[in-house]
C-alpha cells in the first residue's frame, strides 16, 4: 500500500476517478497548473488533457456549470477553495443542484462533487476560517462528507464521485500535509456513508469529524492515562448521518454523548445529533456539546484559540461528562 | 415560402398565445393555482429560435418559460398537467409553473431565481465538448437578468472556453415591475457581451422570422467552433409579471401601442390579403388548447403517497 499524505491521498483518489470514469472532469479556481493553491491537484491536468482546467474566479459559474454539465451526463468534481467563497455562490448548490433530481422526478440527476476546505489555521482571517458544514446538511438533496485521515480521505472522494447526487467534501487544509499514512488505494468504491469506531470505553461516547478528530484522539488517550476510557466514534459522513451507530455506542457508554466539532456551537450538526438520541431514549446524562463559541474568529492565533475548542478544553468536559 | 414561413410561425404562436390565456381563465376559476408568469407579447422569440435547435441540443428558460417548452415539443396535455398538479405533468406536478423541465425535448428547464440557468447552459456546453455530441447549449433569460452576477459570470466563462452557448435575453423592458433603463447607465446591453469578447446583436424580438435568422447564423458559428454568441431580442410583455399584478406602472396608452407592435399583431397584418385564413389558424389553436387543458383537468392529482420520492439516487 503506498504512503501517501492527506493531499496525497486525495490526488490518488482523483486521479483514479479520472482515470475510471471518463465522464469526470476536474476544475476550479487555479487547480491545473498551479496544481491548486494547497497542491492537492498538483499534475493531474499533465495526465487528463483538458478535462482538468482552471477557471475564472466565479464560483457560480463553477458551481452552475457543474450542475448544467452533470444533468446533461457528465460527473464534474469541482472545487471552492475555501468554503467561505461558497457563499458567494450558494444559490447553485441549494437552489440548483440540490433539486435537480427531486423536481424532475428523477427524469435529471447532478452528480457533481464539490471539494472544498475549511476551518481555522494560525493566521487566517475570519472569511477564510469557518466551518459551515452544518449549512449544508440542512439541505435536503445534498450529501456531505468532512473527513480526516489519509484513508478516510482517499475513501470519502472515491464514493462521494460515484454518488449519483451532488456531495460536498469538506477538507481541513491543516490535513494536508501531516505525517504519511498507508492507503489502501485498491478497494472498490463504497457507497456513502458509515462511521467509524476510533477508539472504544465505557465511560462515554465521543461523536467527531473531520480535523478535530485528531484533538478528540489526544484528548481521549489522557483520559485513558487516568483510567477513563470513552468510545470516539468518528462519523465523517454527516449526510447521510449513522444515527445508529451513535445511538448503539451510547447504549454502550451509559447513555453518556458528547459531539465534538470545530464548528461554532449553535446550530452546528452537533445538536442534531444529540436531540436525535434523545428521541432515541439513549440519552441518560446530560449530554454535551463542544465547539467553537459563537462569534467570528479573529486572525491573531492567540485570540483564535481562545474561541476553538482545543485538546485541554475537550479533555476537560470528557472528565466531566464521564464523571456524572 | 415567405408566407408559408410566416403561416406555420402564425400558427405557433397562436398555440402559445391560446396556452397562455387558458392559463389565465383557469387561473381565475381556481383550477390553477400558485405564482404564473405568462409571456403573452413575446411568443415570437421561442418560436423564431427554437426552429434552429436540434436534437440533443439543450434549452435553458426562466420561469416565463411555457412558450419556451411548447416551441421545443412539449407536449400541450403535458404541460397543462403538470401546471395544474396532476401526476400525468412533465415532472409529475413537482415544477410547477414556474419550475419545470422536460429534458426528453431538449428543455433542460425553466429556473424561478433569475438569471441562474444561464450557467447551466455553459454546463450543458461545457459536456458537449466532452462527449463528442456537438451540443450546443442556449440560455434564455430577461433584461432583469443581465444585472444579476451570475450571468455576467456565465457569459465570461463561456468566452473565456470558447464554448458553444447562445444566450438569448428577452428584452421586454421591464424587470420584473421596474423599467430596466432605470436600472442602467448604459441601456446597450449588447455592449456587456461584446466587451467579454462575446459577438451580440439587438434585433427586433417580435419578428420570428428575423429571430430566426438571426439565432441561426450564431448557431452555426458556434457549431463550428465560434463559441458563444448573445441576442437581444426587444420585445414586450402584454401583460404583467404575474397573474395578479396590475401594472400600475404602466400607462393604458403603452399597453395599447404595444398591442399595435406585438408579434401576432404584425404577423396577422402582414397575411392580410395573401388568403391565408388567420381566423382559421386561432381557432384551431384554441381548439388544441381546449382540449388539452380538458384532458390535464380529466387527469388524476399527483399522489401525496409519492412527495418524498426521488430526493436521493
Amino acid at each position: 500500500m503506498p504512503e501517501l499524505t492527506y493531499a496525497g491521498a486525495v490526488n490518488a483518489a482523483l486521479r483514479r476517478c479520472l482515470e475510471e470514469l471518463p465522464e469526470t472532469l476536474l476544475y476550479g479556481e487555479d487547480v491545473a497548473k498551479p496544481g491548486g493553491v494547497h497542491g492537492v491537484t498538483r499534475k493531474l491536468w499533465k495526465d487528463f488533457g483538458d478535462r482538468v482546467f482552471d477557471t475564472p474566479i466565479s464560483e457560480s459559474a463553477i458551481l452552475g456549470s457543474a450542475v448544467g454539465a452533470a444533468m446533461l451526463g457528465r460527473r464534474p468534481i469541482v472545487e471552492i477553495m475555501w468554503a467561505d467563497f461558497f457563499l458567494v455562490a450558494l444559490d447553485q448548490l441549494v437552489n440548483q443542484a440540490a433539486n435537480v433530481r427531486y423536481v424532475s422526478g428523477g427524469r435529471l440527476a447532478a452528480p457533481l462533487t464539490v471539494r472544498t476546505q475549511q476551518g481555522n489555521s494560525p493566521g487566517a482571517c475570519a472569511q477564510h476560517s469557518q466551518n459551515l458544514e452544518a449549512l449544508f446538511t440542512h439541505i435536503p438533496g445534498l450529501r456531505v462528507v468532512v473527513p480526516s485521515t489519509p484513508q478516510n480521505a482517499y475513501d470519502s472522494m472515491l464514493s462521494a464521485v460515484h454518488c449519483d447526487d451532488p456531495v460536498v467534501v469538506f477538507d481541513n487544509r491543516t490535513l494536508y500535509f501531516g505525517e504519511k499514512q498507508e492507503v489502501d488505494t485498491s478497494a472498490a468504491p463504497a457507497p456513502i456513508g458509515g462511521s467509524t469506531v476510533r477508539r472504544t470505553g465505557s465511560a462515554a461516547t465521543v461523536v467527531t469529524w473531520g480535523a478535530i478528530t485528531h484533538r478528540v484522539l489526544e484528548a481521549a488517550d489522557r483520559l485513558a492515562a487516568d483510567g477513563i476510557e470513552v468510545t470516539v466514534l468518528e462519523t465523517p459522513w454527516l449526510n447521510p448521518f449513522d444515527h445508529d451507530a451513535v445511538h448503539a455506542s451510547v447504549a454502550r457508554t451509559g447513555g453518556r454523548l458528547a459531539v465534538v466539532h470545530e464548528a461554532n456551537v449553535t446550530g452546528g450538526f452537533g445538536g442534531e445529533v444529540v436531540v436525535r438520541a434523545l428521541e432515541a431514549g439513549v440519552l441518560s446524562a446530560r449530554p454535551v456539546r463542544i465547539g467553537a463559541a459563537d462569534g467570528r474568529i479573529p486572525a491573531a492565533p492567540a485570540l483564535a484559540a481562545e474561541l476553538l475548542p482545543g485538546t485541554d478544553r475537550i479533555e476537560t468536559e470528557l472528565r466531566t461528562l464521564a464523571r456524572d | 415560402m415567405t408566407e408559408d414561413r410566416l403561416e406555420a410561425d402564425l400558427a405557433a404562436m397562436w398555440r402559445i398565445r391560446a396556452f397562455e390565456e387558458k392559463l389565465q381563465a383557469l387561473h381565475k376559476s381556481g383550477e390553477l393555482i400558485g405564482s404564473v408568469h405568462l409571456c403573452i407579447g413575446q411568443e415570437a422569440a421561442p418560436v423564431g429560435a427554437c426552429t434552429e435547435l436540434v436534437d440533443g441540443d439543450a434549452l435553458f428558460a426562466t420561469y416565463r418559460g411555457h412558450g419556451w417548452a411548447l416551441a421545443k415539443g412539449t407536449p400541450t396535455r403535458e404541460l397543462f398537467a403538470e401546471l395544474l398538479g396532476r401526476a400525468t405533468g412533465v415532472n409529475g406536478g413537482r415544477g410547477g409553473s414556474a419550475y419545470f423541465s422536460a429534458p426528453e425535448y431538449g428543455f433542460y428547464g425553466e429556473n424561478s431565481i433569475v438569471g441562474a440557468g444561464a450557467s447551466h447552459a455553459v454546463g450543458a456546453a461545457l459536456a458537449g465538448k466532452h462527449d463528442g455530441s456537438g451540443r450546443i447549449a442556449m440560455a434564455v433569460f430577461g433584461d432583469g437578468a443581465m444585472n444579476q452576477g451570475a450571468v455576467g459570470e456565465a457569459m465570461n466563462f463561456a468566452a473565456a472556453f470558447d464554448l458553444p452557448v447562445l444566450f438569448v435575453c428577452e428584452n421586454n423592458r421591464y424587470s420584473e415591475l421596474t423599467p430596466i433603463n432605470d436600472m442602467v447607465r448604459n441601456d446597450q446591453l449588447t455592449e456587456r457581451a461584446t466587451a467579454l469578447g462575446i459577438p451580440a446583436t439587438r434585433i427586433d424580438g417580435n419578428d420570428p422570422a428575423r429571430v430566426r435568422s438571426t439565432v441561426a447564423g450564431y448557431a452555426a458559428e458556434a457549431r463550428n467552433g465560434g463559441g458563444p454568441a448573445f441576442v437581444e431580442l426587444i420585445t414586450q410583455r402584454l401583460v404583467g409579471h404575474y397573474i395578479g399584478d396590475v401594472q400600475q406602472y404602466r400607462t393604458r396608452a403603452e399597453l395599447e401601442a404595444d398591442g399595435l407592435v406585438e408579434p401576432l399583431a404584425v404577423a396577422t397584418s402582414a397575411l392580410a390579403g395573401s388568403g391565408v385564413d388567420t381566423d382559421a389558424i386561432e381557432g384551431r389553436a384554441r381548439a388544441e388548447i381546449e382540449a388539452a387543458a380538458e384532458q390535464a383537468l380529466a387527469d388524476p392529482f399527483a399522489d401525496p403517497d409519492t412527495a418524498k420520492e426521488h430526493l436521493y439516487a
